[in-house]
């Protein structure tokens, strides 16, 4: 049987972090949660491959953390915020992973987020009651 | 008799963390986000609460995927920060009303709402971030805290809808207990971004400032959109902003305006401040 369909999968450039991702990538996000121990992290540094083999991640999710292949590891279903306990520790932010996805420079994603703010002020004062316009 | 004397909302990005603990406050990148919280500040200073209820959703730091509560509640004396693994300092420890988390829990419970009692809770930069960015940094906070924790990591996720009568009975809730307690309630998260997929980067400015407004004076009026919907229009992060409503439906419906906010980008999202007299 087929994952039922969601009215989320078709926003283009969206993965929503369901069953249908959660399921298979259980067990990468395990290894990616205990990286809040500082300790667990030392180990996976010592042995990367050790350390997957000891928490049972293999095949092509393996493959994706010995490559620190983060952007591999987020279409395999791991979610953000558990990939972040890898990427942020190894100079890799949120950021260089968003501009990845697009494939631009992180320079030109933060651009991009910068330019939403454009005609901040006007929209702001265009409602009227927000405290410093 | 507790008494809601109002709710704030409030961005919890991680970056707001590091800009306090690295005093970047006033940086140019960081200085009208973090002006924006003088008003809540000096309000919550006159206001005097003894314990501030803070909904927000853990990042991975108390809860893993093996259970996922869809509302869980602290019900402990403590509450501690811990190492995210994204390098944010760990913060002082929270002291926590155990009674009163104790008489929610049941009260909720009877009402319906059946949530999760935790009697161990780390609180990630979720709690942590609103209550730095409102009260400041210190070794004994001056306020009692409680985590309301709301699943919007692992979908299904509850809906605006759910959040909103989640907020109506804890209003009742507080009402009922009979101690003399003075309660703020923190509706934490959102707005508009999304950190994943080749979408990363949306911030939608016009549905931003539409939700302050409905949520500050209609909040039904953000019931009528599906989780899919404020995912399409907000991000697929940008869902955190339903559990304003939480602290939106606790409140009077006439509860005052008192200070709205608004500043975009800074990091990935859209943030807003409100901030509502109940009293």
């Amino acid at each position: 049987m087929n994952w039922q369909k969601q009215d989320y999968d078709d926003i283009p450039g969206t993965y929503v972090f369901d069953g249908q991702r959660a399921h298979p990538a259980y067990t990468i996000n395990k290894l990616l949660y205990t990286f809040n121990d500082e300790a667990c992290r030392a180990e996976f540094d010592a042995d990367p491959a050790a350390y997957c083999d000891k928490m049972g991640v293999t095949g092509e999710y393996k493959d994706a953390v010995l490559a620190q292949d983060f952007l591999g590891l987020l279409r395999l279903g791991a979610n953000i915020y558990f990939l972040a306990k890898m990427c942020i520790p190894r100079g890799v932010s949120v950021q260089d992973a968003g501009a990845a996805f697009q494939g631009i420079t992180t320079e030109e994603f933060q651009q991009r987020l910068l330019d939403k703010g454009d005609g901040l002020s006007d929209k702001l004062a265009k409602r009227g009651d927000y405290w410093n316009g | 008799m507790a008494k809601i004397i109002g709710g704030i909302t409030s961005s919890h990005i991680p970056a707001v963390g590091n800009a306090i603990s690295q005093g970047l406050t006033q940086e140019p990148y960081w200085k009208r986000f973090f002006d924006g919280y003088e008003p809540a500040k000096a309000w919550l200073k006159a206001a005097r609460p003894d314990v501030v209820i803070v909904v927000y959703n853990d990042h991975g730091l108390n809860f893993f995927l093996d259970k996922v509560p869809t509302f869980a509640l602290g019900c402990a004396d403590v509450y501690h920060n811990a190492d995210e693994g994204w390098g944010l300092k760990p913060v002082p420890s929270f002291t926590g009303d155990v009674k009163l988390s104790w008489h929610l829990a049941q009260s909720l419970i009877e009402q319906e709402f059946d949530i999760c009692t935790c009697q161990e809770m780390k609180v990630d930069h979720g709690f942590v971030n609103p209550i730095r960015a409102l009260f400041g940094d210190h070794e004994q906070w001056p306020v009692k805290a409680i985590p309301l924790a709301v699943n919007t990591v692992q979908h299904p996720v509850p809906s605006a809808a759910r959040c909103l009568k989640l907020g109506r009975a804890l209003g009742k809730a507080l009402e009922s207990y009979p101690e003399d307690t003075r309660v703020v309630i923190l509706g934490t998260g959102g707005m508009s971004h999304q950190l994943q997929g080749e979408r990363a980067g949306i911030i939608d400015v016009e549905f931003d400032l539409e939700c302050m407004d409905k949520i500050a004076t209609d909040p039904e009026w953000m019931t009528q959109f599906s989780n899919a919907e404020i995912i399409r229009r907000a991000g697929s992060e940008g869902i955190e902003t339903i559990m304003w409503l939480v602290m939106r439906g606790a409140l009077k419906d006439d509860a005052a305006v008192l200070h709205k906010h608004y500043h975009a980008p800074i990091s990935n999202t859209g943030a807003g401040v409100l901030v509502l007299d109940n009293q």
